[in-house]
């Protein structure tokens, strides 16, 4: 088969003109390269397939459950599933959920960056890639693990800093009292959601900012600019937008973080006054759906719990949309 | 500059009058004065800096600290490798890993099987075939994949799996759920390597008259292999460490159950979180011990695909 496919494949004079560029062209029509092709992107259709039809799944099992609820789902505090008059809404999942990860971002983001920098222009050359690898081990650490240790270890140290935080800034609304007593706080929740995404915002930030042209460092420093300076006016600048596509990425990794969570946080009990306080308890939607996945008993609850999931997995669907995006227009702007 | 504080010469007549008004100390002064609180600046800088690595590293010191000083014993203990739970209560002593051992790395390589052929060829498709709209709708639903929270991809799979087709929950639905999360990393890390290869080698291969599939099989794929397969070992170091589909999919179970489509399974995330609440000693170091194996597991994973990645790496 090789010696006739050999001949038959030899491009005729003119046939080819580039070599390299004509990938989609190159020898169709044979059954080897039709099956294999066939399948590369049988495979691709398939990625979309599964993206698609995970949206289209959580919308139909939610919809009936929705259709069902007594309570308006965008704006009830409410979470009452079972029963002939189920009640529920999302609202205080999204407070929780989002000042969580807000405070995760607010400490990863400049830690992150700063960490960055000391891989790529502070640390001495021998100690560079070590750190690299050091940070990235603690995306490595599973998320149960970072939960066992947010609740037994690093919890009770942390209620000292939240009891000095009541005592002298409680006049604040976010720092305000409230039932809670343990290190089950969505301030607490937020610090330990920082740690995990802290890798993913010093990766991508350290990537891009390897990439700053050598013109515009040395431009800097040829103007006497200190190495603080031509960080801030060079690789800043131009690692921006890497800085806030890691950022978004993070985002949705907190966001829709859940084991971690759910053994860390302290759930509200039903009827609990609102308020602002970040030292208060509460669930994200993901613990929400974590706790209760031993309850997923009739298609009334389940489709709360997948509608609440939904929810979810719009929400990082436009993080990362975000992300992407931002990403999409660095390339534009750099070729 | 480090000598003479910039004060006497803006202050004092009479400094002026001694040296003359055309001191060429006085503007180096000025700019010393100037410059120096840039130095500051740059050091205050660099302190931060350095001070940002060392706050970055504390957790991971002492997470792995209070893991290892706490897990470790257990592990040391013959029996933690080879006998399950069964029959063993929180209040006792004793018992082993071994069946959420085997659960996780049964469940970790059936991922593996559906994923790495999905996402292989996916990521060909990205480098060698794709083109124009359809390929950045690929590439596109790959980053959307990458996002997805774990809960919802269990969540999905359970939709599907459960409510719709009425399955019972078992290993091998929580294999299914793995895979969406696993199949984002490999095609990324994939696409990556077989970026990597030089265009020559397609291009020699393409004079020989090779088919483009052939070249695929026999010159691209086996030049990228060992970044391939760094990138399979670290997605599924990555999926082995999940636990929240297991929560909706995998319930668990003391005994060592081998099966895959019927019954429950434990896995070590799963023997961590059943028991984590758990107050009585035995059971709070089974937990420490159990997160222990995971993360020896999960680096162990790492280590190896680190390594080869070295071994192979011909191309450079």
């Amino acid at each position: 088969m090789t010696s006739t496919s050999v001949t038959d494949e030899v491009p005729g004079p003119g046939r080819r003109p580039s070599l390299g560029g004509d990938r989609a062209g190159t020898g169709t029509g044979r059954l080897g390269d039709r099956l294999f092709g066939g399948a590369a992107v049988g495979a691709g259709l398939l990625v979309i397939g599964l993206v698609t039809l995970i949206g289209l799944f959580l919308l139909w099992k939610a919809i009936p459950a929705l259709a069902g609820n007594e309570a308006n789902f965008l704006t009830s505090r409410e979470w009452q599933v079972s029963g002939d008059h189920p009640r529920f809404g999302i609202v205080e999942m999204l407070w929780t959920t989002v000042a969580a990860s807000g405070i995760a971002l607010l400490i990863a983001v400049p830690v992150g960056v700063a960490v960055a920098l000391f891989i790529t222009h502070y640390a001495p050359r021998w100690l560079s890639r070590p750190a690299a690898n050091l940070v990235d081990l603690l995306a490595a650490v599973p998320s149960i693990v970072y939960g066992l240790w947010g609740l037994r270890t690093f919890g009770p140290t942390f209620v000292p800093v939240q009891e000095w935080l009541t005592a002298h800034l409680g006049w604040f609304p976010p720092f305000s009292a409230t039932s809670i007593s343990g290190s089950g706080t969505i301030l607490f929740i937020g610090v330990v959601l920082a740690i995990m995404v802290l890798p993913i915002v010093t990766a991508l930030s350290r990537e891009v900012f390897a990439q700053t042209p050598v013109s515009h460092v040395e431009g800097a420093l040829a103007l006497g600019a200190t190495k603080w300076e031509m960080i801030r006016t060079a690789v800043l600048p131009f690692g921006r937008p890497g800085v806030i596509s890691a950022s978004m990425l993070a985002l949705g990794r907190a966001l829709g973080e859940t084991i971690a969570v759910t053994i860390i946080v302290s759930a509200l009990a039903q009827g609990t006054p609102w308020t602002w306080s970040l030292l208060n308890g509460g669930e994200t939607f993901a613990s929400r759906i974590a706790n209760n996945a031993a309850e997923f008993d009739s298609p009334q609850k389940t489709g709360a719990f997948i509608a609440a999931g939904l929810v979810l997995f719009v929400l990082t669907f436009v993080v990362n949309a975000i992300a992407r995006v931002v990403i999409e227009r660095r390339k534009a702007f750099s070729e | 500059m480090s000598t003479s504080s910039p004060s006497p010469a803006g202050n004092s007549p009479k400094w002026n009058e001694i040296h003359g008004p055309h001191d060429p100390t006085g503007p180096a002064l000025a700019l010393g004065s100037h410059s120096r609180s840039r130095q500051a600046r740059n050091h205050l800088a660099r302190f931060l800096v350095w001070l940002a690595f060392l706050v970055a590293l504390a957790p991971l010191v002492w997470i792995l600290w209070s893991v290892v000083s706490q897990g470790y014993h257990l592990l040391l203990d013959a029996d933690w490798w080879t006998h399950s739970q069964k029959g063993i209560t929180a209040r006792r002593v004793g018992g082993g890993a071994v069946h959420a051992i085997q659960g996780t790395l049964l469940q970790g390589l059936v991922t593996a099987a559906i994923s790495v052929p999905l996402a292989v060829l996916t990521a060909i498709y990205l480098v060698e075939y794709g083109r124009g709209k359809l390929a950045r709708t690929v590439s596109f639903m790959v980053d959307i994949l990458t996002g997805i929270p774990s809960i919802v991809a269990g969540l999905f799979i359970y939709a599907v799996w459960v409510t719709t087709l009425g399955f019972q929950r078992v290993g091998f639905a929580v294999s299914l759920s793995l895979v969406l999360l696993m199949v984002p990393t490999v095609v990324r890390s994939t696409e990556e390597m077989l970026k990597l290869v030089p265009n020559e080698l397609r291009e020699a291969s393409y004079a020989l008259g090779v088919p483009k599939w052939k070249t695929i099989v026999k010159v691209v794929l086996p030049t990228a292999l060992s970044g391939i397969v760094t990138g399979i070992l670290l997605g599924l170091a990555r999926v082995m460490g999940e636990t929240a589909p297991l929560l909706i999919l995998g319930p668990y179970t003391k005994s060592i159950a081998s099966d895959l489509s019927g019954g429950y399974m434990a896995t070590l995330p799963t023997m961590i979180n059943q028991d984590r609440t758990e107050s009585l000693q035995p059971a709070v170091d089974r937990v420490w011990a159990a997160a222990l194996t995971l993360i020896l597991l999960i680096l162990l994973l790492n280590l190896a695909g680190r390594l080869v990645a070295r071994l192979g790496s011909v191309r450079k």
